[in-house]
């Protein structure tokens, strides 16, 4: 006989197994499933199509164009974000007047949504009468089209990306250095510690775990947020900003290839696995934890 | 002239040294000096200025005005580490991700000392302090009492003429803290170097010192030997801090004390006598007893005398039942007589 208090435990949680099951783990399961078989038709029903769906990622194009796109865009953005984000903490934890305002300012960027914030970076990037081009031509610089550019307009995303995620990362790093006892830096002063030997010695290797949880952040981020590439490029020009997850939403819900899109999620999914992966199981040994 | 030369190395004098943060004054006006090679502690309760006294010869906050110099060179400007002094923190200050042998030799790293010295003083200071089966690990991984070695250790490789301690034994348990004591003294007196060291535990500072330091508010209520400030306190305040358990101090008016008809050589003010000065007997203070503490060698009473109420310290295991009405008598000498407004030490009228 099951026992009351089993049968009220699974009342409790069945709310959230109700939701997590329907929009979570089996659209996960779903779609690994869907990977393997073709996309349905009106006229012809799904099938079961093996790796073929692989097969035809592997010679397709603009997959490899957004895959090394984005590889382009974890390398630069990551670490840009990261450094700055620390260098940005360290400015804000001394002691400066208008301390908070600048700690504000620094965490805007992370309050704002990414739509309004690629908005803004719409109007900076015109041709002509945007920020960049009127601070430019006050120097006599000519006329560019930044995102319009295939040369530009990736390392413009890159900008974007960078500023939007600094001030965030900044606030992990802000929290870490604050909780840091001031007498580590006292007793580093009296034993003749320069600051920079104090920062190489004590500060960074302190800051390690809150690095690693940053750049976990940093890398999923890299993968996952592409709402600026909607708003302002669309993926091109000529697929010179198309990152995977946008590849996804257009082969899924542009193009109506779920099967492909399927195909797509699952590549992406294992990149962030192992990923993930490499950082806690290399990294994550290399670092103290208190 | 060697022995000149090493002696001036490590003085430490305080001139007029006031410090205060707005409203509050942390110093008003100390002034000391710390001859070479002598323990000297900074006493005092909680708040009295102690540790921005020492902060303020280790260079980690400035004073407002005075002078600070250290083996006869004004380093009131100086930053903390062109002082030459080395300082033990309360929390110890290690770093946490730091094996303790990379502790120990932070400081020496830091100033570029040849890697043969920096072994060769590592192994002194371990040897010193018989940590050796500790040097791979991590701070976090020992006992108090071995975190507090290791920042002595560190301490001793800096080869410092002068040594800081702020509390530093006040995160450990009361065993260990007599025995860190111990070590302490004679490592300081081993070592030959000039010891600065805060507490608010007079016990640590009679054990100890070679000169006591009572701070109080920012002042320094007397500045004497242990044996001198048990003695002859200079205040009402030095008193009724120094001793376990401290003086007693009873109000008097006129020539007797407040609430009794007994006399006393000396007029108005404050009467002081020490717990372990009373003995029960058949004639003296009259008194009724309010409780009895037995604490093994002795046992502390607590009685009312009058108005005011005394410990009276005795011998052994006394049975004294609460309400008990008892006489308590003592030794002339062991009188002492405060001003009533300003707590300074009055002679005797004799």
């Amino acid at each position: 006989m099951i026992r009351r208090e089993t049968l009220q435990a699974w009342a409790l949680i069945l709310p959230a197994l109700v939701l997590l099951v329907a929009f979570t783990h089996w659209p996960a399961v779903t779609t690994v499933l869907d990977s393997f078989y073709s996309t349905p038709k009106g006229s012809r029903p799904q099938r079961f199509v093996g790796v073929d769906n692989y097969a035809a990622l592997w010679d397709d194009v603009v997959f490899w164009k957004a895959f090394w796109n984005n590889l382009w865009y974890a390398l630069a953005t990551i670490p840009a974000s990261v450094i700055l984000a620390l260098a940005m903490a360290l400015a804000v934890n001394t002691a400066l007047p208008g301390r908070p305002l600048v700690r504000m300012a620094y965490f805007t960027p992370t309050m704002l949504p990414m739509i309004a914030v690629a908005n803004i970076w719409l109007f900076f990037f015109t041709p002509d009468y945007g920020l960049f081009d009127h601070v430019l031509s006050l120097f006599g610089g000519a006329r560019h089209n930044w995102l319009g550019e295939p040369a530009t307009a990736l390392p413009a995303m890159m900008v974007v990306a960078v500023w939007k995620e600094a001030g965030f990362f900044m606030i992990f790093y802000l929290a870490a250095l604050q909780a840091m006892p001031p007498d580590l830096q006292e007793a580093s002063n009296l034993e003749g510690g320069s600051r920079w030997y104090f920062f190489r010695r004590v500060t960074l290797p302190l800051l390690m775990p809150t690095t690693l949880f940053v750049l976990v952040n940093a890398v999923i981020n890299a993968f996952r947020v592409v709402d600026h590439v909607v708003v302002m490029t669309r993926g091109g020009p000529n697929n010179a900003t198309n990152l995977l997850l946008y590849y996804i939403y257009e082969m899924g819900f542009r193009f109506w290839d779920t099967s492909m899109a399927a195909t797509l999620t699952v590549v992406l999914l294992v990149m962030l696995g192992a990923l993930a992966w490499l950082q806690f199981g290399v990294f994550g040994k290399r670092v103290h934890y208190r | 002239m060697m022995a000149d030369m090493h002696d001036q190395r490590g003085e430490v004098r305080l001139t007029g040294v006031t410090r205060s943060w707005g409203e509050t004054t942390a110093l008003a006006g100390v002034s000391l000096t710390v001859r070479a090679g002598t323990f000297c502690v900074l006493l005092g309760p909680s708040g009295c200025g102690k540790t921005t006294c020492l902060r303020i010869v280790a260079g980690l906050d400035q004073a407002n005005g005075g002078r600070v110099e250290i083996g006869g060179r004004d380093v009131t400007a100086l930053p903390p580490a062109a002082r030459g002094v080395a300082m033990v923190f309360q929390s110890y200050a290690l770093f946490p991700h730091l094996s303790v042998a990379e502790n120990i030799i932070f400081g020496l790293k830091a100033r570029s000392v040849a890697p043969t010295e920096r072994a060769k003083r590592l192994d002194r200071a371990v040897e010193i302090l018989g940590i050796g089966h500790l040097l791979t690990r991590r701070p976090g991984q020992l006992s108090g009492g071995q975190q507090q070695r290791v920042a002595l250790g560190r301490a001793i490789v800096a080869e410092a003429s002068v040594c800081l301690m702020d509390e530093p034994l006040s995160n450990l348990d009361a065993q260990l803290r007599a025995e860190m004591r111990r070590e302490i003294l004679a490592l300081q007196r081993r070592l030959g170097m000039t010891m600065l060291y805060v507490t608010h535990d007079q016990t640590e500072a009679m054990g100890m010192a070679d000169q006591v330091v009572l701070l109080r508010a920012g002042r320094i209520e007397q500045d004497a030997p242990p044996a001198e400030m048990y003695a002859k306190p200079a205040t009402s305040f030095v008193a009724s801090f120094i001793g376990t358990p401290p003086m007693n101090l009873l109000a008097l008016d006129g020539d007797r004390i407040r609430g009794t008809d007994f006399v006393v050589p000396g007029a108005g003010g404050l009467l002081g006598i020490r717990p372990e000065a009373l003995r029960v007997s058949d004639a003296g203070l009259p008194a009724r007893v309010i409780s009895a503490e037995y604490l093994g060698a002795d046992t502390v009473v607590a009685c009312m005398v009058g108005d005011g109420r005394v410990l009276a310290r005795l011998p052994g295991k006394v049975d004294l039942p609460a309400g008990a009405a008892i006489h308590l008598s003592h030794n002339r000498a062991d009188l002492h007589l405060f001003d009533a407004t300003s707590g300074l030490a009055r002679p005797m009228q004799l």
